[in-house]
């Protein structure tokens, strides 16, 4: 059981900004932070890892105090929380060889092997990190993360440098890191579908705050009503053809067309965040047999 | 021209390195800790301090040698008490050289090093701390390694600016053969007795030497900067 109750004021781009957050998490979750860029995910993270301090609030793990601004002798130093991180820029120490950089944490051969075999990435034992792509790079910092067995694995926007393909053996990679040593694990993350797939907990931040707090489903899914679709986009263009309005509309990486009609033509502007949906398909009556 | 050579007393040449060879080992020692807390600090005393360490680049030598034989002579307070405990006189010998040149090129040392910590990415040092290891441990196993280039530079620029002291020298050391006179000092005394036959000898032997130990520096960056690229 970890309980985090903690006040930060963030200095941002949009000037001052106070993150107040108040979770409890339940031993071997696996919990999604999302939200926009500046909500305070990050940070948020780096405060449980003790990177950061806060000016009010405590972290207790289990029965140990990480940090209590009521009690100035509790304090937990990061090297003793025992935790794994992921730094979305790897981190891999350059001076030292794959398996080094495994070691460094903890003089236990047995184990680095163990994992990087986990990872198919065995051969590379002696290879520099300047040697080695983003994605095996991300693999062997994962492997480093967990070398130490931690009971709290944090992973800072983890896949968010490499490709989709690199990107989906990685969840895989992290999703049988999670079954076999079921640590409790906290990731930021901006992208649904890898949110949906890992996650047993989303938590959306804003501004700040929590907005929401619940299964991926409940918390990502944007339908309402009797929509079946819906989709948000960013409105590229509107163009006539013929007496037809026609707008074209990004959506994730996907350009679609829709038909307008004259009001919402001249409702809408170019460059407008819309919401694409469909409602119930309309039933059609036809006649049957005289 | 090789006869004069072959005359010539060497003895300031070796003592020019015996100095520049501890003034670089101690300052080395006190410069690690202090420019890692350099780099690290957020304290606002911080820029007090860095002006402070610079301060040698800017001084003319004469005014540090001449606080450091005010501070030093058995007429003060520290070089009374090291002379009554100790029996060790502070000023016109090796040691005081040792301390003066150890203020004189703490710029040298320092700077360089706190500059490559300051650019090195913060994840590696969070990282090295996540990993279960203190300052010194990460000192000693990630932050040294990792900045050879900036380390090299600043050895070796340190060990080149004391051979090529003279203000400070002169004043803190005097001129005492075989103990405190310096090649530097060595050059000014033959030109003063228009030698200039030996001050020739001296001098190039002085770029000569100067110029090997610049192009080392600069031909190891050369190749670890390819390396890395």
């Amino acid at each position: 059981m970890i309980n985090i109750d903690i006040k930060k004021m963030l200095h941002g781009s949009h000037g001052n900004m106070p993150l107040d957050i108040n979770i409890h998490i339940k031993q071997g979750e696996f919990i999604a932070l999302t939200g926009v860029s500046g909500s305070g995910k990050t940070t948020l993270l780096r405060i449980i890892a003790g990177l950061e301090t806060i000016n009010e609030g405590s972290i207790k793990v289990h029965k140990t105090t990480w940090v209590d601004t009521a009690k100035t002798k509790a304090y937990t130093p990061i090297q003793k929380r025992k935790i794994g991180y992921l730094f979305q820029d790897y981190a891999l120490f350059p001076n030292m060889s794959v398996l080094k950089n495994l070691t460094f944490v903890k003089d236990d051969k047995k184990l680095a092997y163990k994992l990087l075999d986990m990872v198919n990435l065995r051969q590379l034992e002696n290879r520099m990190p300047q040697s080695l792509s983003g994605g095996q790079k991300q693999r062997i910092a994962l492997c480093r993360a967990l070398m130490n067995q931690p009971q709290l694995l944090l992973l800072d926007e983890p896949l968010s440098a490499l490709d989709l393909a690199m990107r989906k053996k990685l969840q895989e990679d992290i999703k049988r890191f999670h079954k076999e040593f079921s640590m409790t694990t906290i990731m930021v993350s901006h992208d649904p579908s890898e949110i949906y797939k890992l996650s047993s907990r989303v938590i959306l931040l804003d501004q700040g705050n929590i907005l929401k707090d619940g299964k991926a489903k409940d918390v990502l899914l944007k339908t309402s009503g009797s929509q079946k679709f819906s989709f948000e986009g960013e409105l590229l263009e509107i163009y006539q053809a013929d007496i037809l309005n026609i707008a074209v509309v990004s959506i994730s990486e996907q350009l679609v067309k829709v038909v307008l009609d004259s009001t919402q033509a001249n409702e809408l502007k170019v460059g407008d965040q819309v919401l694409i949906s469909t409602k119930a398909f309309s039933p059609t009556i036809k006649k049957l047999k005289e | 021209m090789f006869e004069t050579m072959m005359n010539l007393d060497f003895e300031p040449f070796l003592i020019s390195f015996k100095l520049a060879f501890y003034t670089t080992l101690i300052l080395f020692i006190i410069a690690v800790p202090l420019s890692w807390y350099l780099s690290q600090t957020k304290s606002k005393m911080k820029p007090a301090l860095e002006a402070l360490t610079a301060l040698p680049i800017v001084l003319p030598p004469t005014v540090i040698g001449f606080y450091i034989l005010f501070t030093l002579s058995a007429n003060s307070p520290i070089g009374a008490f090291f002379e009554q405990t100790f029996g060790i006189k502070l000023v016109f010998n090796f040691t005081s050289l040792v301390i003066a040149s150890c203020f004189y090129s703490l710029p040298f040392m320092v700077q360089p090093l706190q500059a490559a910590i300051e650019n090195m990415p913060k994840s590696f040092i969070e990282a090295s701390y996540i990993c279960g290891k203190n300052s010194f441990q990460t000192i000693i196993h990630v932050i040294l390694p990792n900045i050879k280039p900036a380390v090299i530079t600043a050895v070796v620029t340190t060990f080149a600016h004391t051979i090529g002291e003279f203000g400070v020298v002169l004043m803190v050391g005097g001129s005492i053969p075989g103990e405190t006179k310096v090649a530097s000092i060595a050059i000014y005394e033959f030109v003063e007795m228009l030698d200039y036959e030996s001050a020739h000898i001296y001098s190039l032997l002085m770029i000569s030497i100067s110029f090997l130990v610049l192009f080392c520096v600069y031909y190891f960056n050369f190749k670890h900067k390819v390396k890395y690229d």
